[in-house]
């Protein structure tokens, strides 16, 4: 399956690797491009406004425009800020976030899938990583919004990483493995067909989590524009606000993948070609997400932790013990 | 175990540049991590001596300068004053304009909530009851724009009966108008009064008891909201609310949410309002006998009435010149804000914005 995993490395590996690594960039950059339009789109439906439509037809070139506008943006450090941390915390929130989409599995000849055997646990070890770049920020900024948003931030996301992680653990049960493309494989031919049909209360949690994970409404805390103006990144403009943003969208769109390949089946699926059925499962999993964005106000803080410790994590072991009492009897 | 853990207090000064302020606003609060030790409400940055300004100004010539105070409700604020004058020349008010007034007045109160319940939800981190809201208010915005030429600063009651008068045609759309906001303020109603996350953040937030609010002075829904039943429409009625059936809206507990119903469900009562008075409304002039040149006989004068924020009066000292010798408003909004800092102390800034919100300010009217 991956037969140039166990060769030695060669020079024709390494531009294999890299020409890789630019095609996934690539293709992730267009992709978060047209969620950004996709997002304006949709939930100016539901506010029963029409959305961006002038740049382009449709409002296609919106978020070029947009981008074109952040890169020619005068770079503002505030005096009185860390200027190292200040200019490295974007990228450390954002090199984990292009990194975890080494993981997913688009088609079923995974041409630039990772498919390493601690697949979920990277991703997890991976994302937790992106916080410290929002404390980071938040800190360097020496702004008092920007302080308490990268607390509020950090505070949720690691809280909210246990849940996430307990409830992917009743999918590594059933399936075996940590390996992301095993995973997706092994539901082609479950006994219990995707694992969204065993592990509901998993997919669930994790949604819930993976929602909290990303700050997204009803848990954007950390960005709540009514409090804290924009939180960890109050003070960042030009190209590195735009890091934060696109680390934003990146993990949106691999929350969206991972939640396709653990839950729904991945790539699997009648008719349509593997990479279409992958593609259409994850923009609902994103269409899913920006009606909720839309509808839902913000919880409070302590509500928050509190759903996480007494509601998800008792609810996520309690999946735990499920998934075992499955395999154990069926 | 004693802590050695070094601790310090944060100054945070939220405003007046702040997405929730709802205007120039500014709040200094101390802060221990996310709680809140102290809070300093600093007004005065959009403060334009509205009241000195009025001194050198003839009666009709003060209008203009009331829509500027509470801008979400100017009718009404246009009302306050000509009331005021109305109530010390003891003049006779024409039928028909005092129908207008009523469907004017009410309809800006409605608008007003609108505004308040979109802005609201807005700073709870809901964005679309915010253009829900929007769009419904844009109906009677419009009404306003045709009747008197201005969206938010109408400049419409004269003393003595109103500047323009209504077509039949506007009549009718005000009628068509009253069922239709009804059924979206009732969409509204079922898009979020029952969200789980909605009422967890509003319930038994910024509580006061009766006798607070009544220690505090405040009017309006602030005091209505812990069940103390108190609208001037109803206790000292004045221009014609005594013709109309109408329910005054209480709540019970005092809290953020309770607010919010009481602004939901008095649209509902003066939606009714202007139901009755658009099917009543009789044919005549709009404008009573007034003397060319309005001289207030020297004395003083106060009278109130219901505004949208509460209880807006106008107190008149005269000398018995054509202009004022002094004109003192009582803004609703300024008297409601001072409790403000006794509900902040303990909370977190997250309660924060929504026990402000809730207060409904709006800064034109508090700074005056």
């Amino acid at each position: 399956m991956f037969a140039w995993q166990n060769t030695p490395m060669t020079g024709l590996h390494l531009l294999g690797i890299i020409i890789g690594a630019i095609i996934v960039l690539l293709l992730v950059l267009i992709t978060v491009m047209y969620e950004i339009l996709a997002q304006r789109k949709f939930i100016g439906w539901i506010q029963r406004r029409i959305g961006p439509n002038r740049v382009g037809p449709w409002g296609l070139l919106q978020t070029a425009a947009d981008v074109l506008k952040l890169l020619i943006k005068e770079d503002v450090i505030p005096a009185k800020a860390d200027r190292a941390m200040f200019s490295i915390a974007p990228i450390i929130a954002f090199v984990p976030a292009f990194m975890v989409l080494a993981l997913v599995p688009y088609t079923m000849n995974h041409v630039f899938t990772a498919g390493m055997n601690v697949g979920v646990l990277f991703y997890i070890a991976l994302s937790s990583v992106s916080i410290i770049g929002f404390v980071l920020g938040g800190w360097a900024s020496n702004n008092k919004y920007s302080l308490v948003g990268g607390m509020r931030s950090a505070a949720q996301m690691i809280s909210y990483e246990i849940p996430m992680g307990m409830s992917i653990l009743g999918v590594v049960m059933i399936a075996g493995s940590m390996n992301i493309t095993t995973i997706v494989a092994d539901q082609s031919h479950s006994q219990f067909g995707w694992y969204i049909i065993p592990q509901i209360i998993g997919f669930i949690v994790f949604l819930i989590a993976g929602i909290a994970e990303l700050n997204w409404t009803p848990f954007d805390l950390p960005e709540a524009e009514s409090e804290l103006v924009a939180g960890y990144f109050t003070e960042y403009s030009g190209f590195r606000f735009a890091f934060y943003m696109l680390s934003e969208y990146v993990y949106l769109f691999a929350f969206a993948a991972l939640a396709t390949s653990l839950f729904l089946g991945g790539w699997n699926g009648p008719i349509l070609p593997g990479w279409l059925w992958f593609a259409i499962k994850s923009a609902l999993i994103v269409l899913l997400l920006f009606w909720v964005q839309a509808t839902m106000p913000r919880m409070r803080g302590d509500q928050l932790m509190s759903f996480a410790w007494k509601v998800l994590i008792p609810v996520s072991l309690f999946n735990i013990l499920l998934t075992g009492l499955l395999s154990l009897f069926v | 175990m004693t802590s050695t853990l070094h601790k310090e207090e944060m100054i945070l000064n939220l405003g007046p540049q702040h997405p929730s302020t709802h205007g120039v606003f500014r709040l200094v609060v101390t802060l221990d991590g996310e709680q809140i030790v102290d809070a300093d409400p600093v007004i005065g940055y959009l403060h334009r001596g509205t009241e000195k300004l009025a001194e050198g100004l003839q009666y009709t010539q003060i209008i203009p300068y009331t829509d500027r105070m509470d801008y979400l409700a100017a009718m009404l604020n246009n009302y306050a004053l000509v009331h005021a004058v109305e109530y010390a020349l003891d003049l006779e008010i024409p039928d028909r304009a005092e129908y207008l007034r009523m469907i004017v007045m009410e309809l800006n109160r409605v608008a007003s909530h609108m505004v308040f319940i979109g802005t609201y939800l807005l700073d709870l981190g809901a964005m679309s009851p915010f253009l829900y809201a929007f769009i419904e208010r844009e109906n009677i915005v419009e009404l306003f724009n045709e009747i008197c030429g201005a969206r938010l600063t109408y400049n419409y009651m004269r003393i003595g009966g109103v500047k323009w008068d209504a077509t039949p045609d506007w009549i009718d759309k005000v009628r068509r108008l009253v069922p239709m906001l009804r059924e979206k303020v009732k969409m509204i109603d079922n898009l979020v009064s029952g969200n789980e996350i909605f009422l967890n953040r509003v319930r038994g937030i910024g509580k006061f008891t009766k006798e607070e609010a009544l220690n505090y002075s405040l009017s309006g829904v602030n005091l209505r909201s812990t069940g103390f039943r108190f609208d001037l429409r109803k206790v000292r009625p004045y221009g014609i609310y005594d013709r109309f059936d109408f329910d005054v809206i209480v709540g019970e507990n005092g809290d953020a949410l309770d607010r919010y119903t009481c602004r939901l469900r008095e649209i509902e009562q003066s939606l009714r309002i202007v139901e009755q008075a658009a099917s009543q409304i009789p044919e005549g002039p709009v404008m009573g006998k007034v003397p060319k040149m309005i001289r207030v006989p020297a004395g003083e004068y106060y009278a109130s009435i219901e505004g949208a924020r509460g209880e807006l009066g106008a107190y008149i000292v005269s000398d018995g010149k054509d202009k004022p010798y002094r004109l003192k408003f009582h803004r609703p909004s300024f008297v409601n804000l001072q409790i403000l800092r006794k509900l902040l102390i303990g909370q977190n800034v997250a309660n924060l914005i929504a026990i402000l919100g809730a207060v409904d300010i709006v800064l034109g009217e508090v700074d005056g």
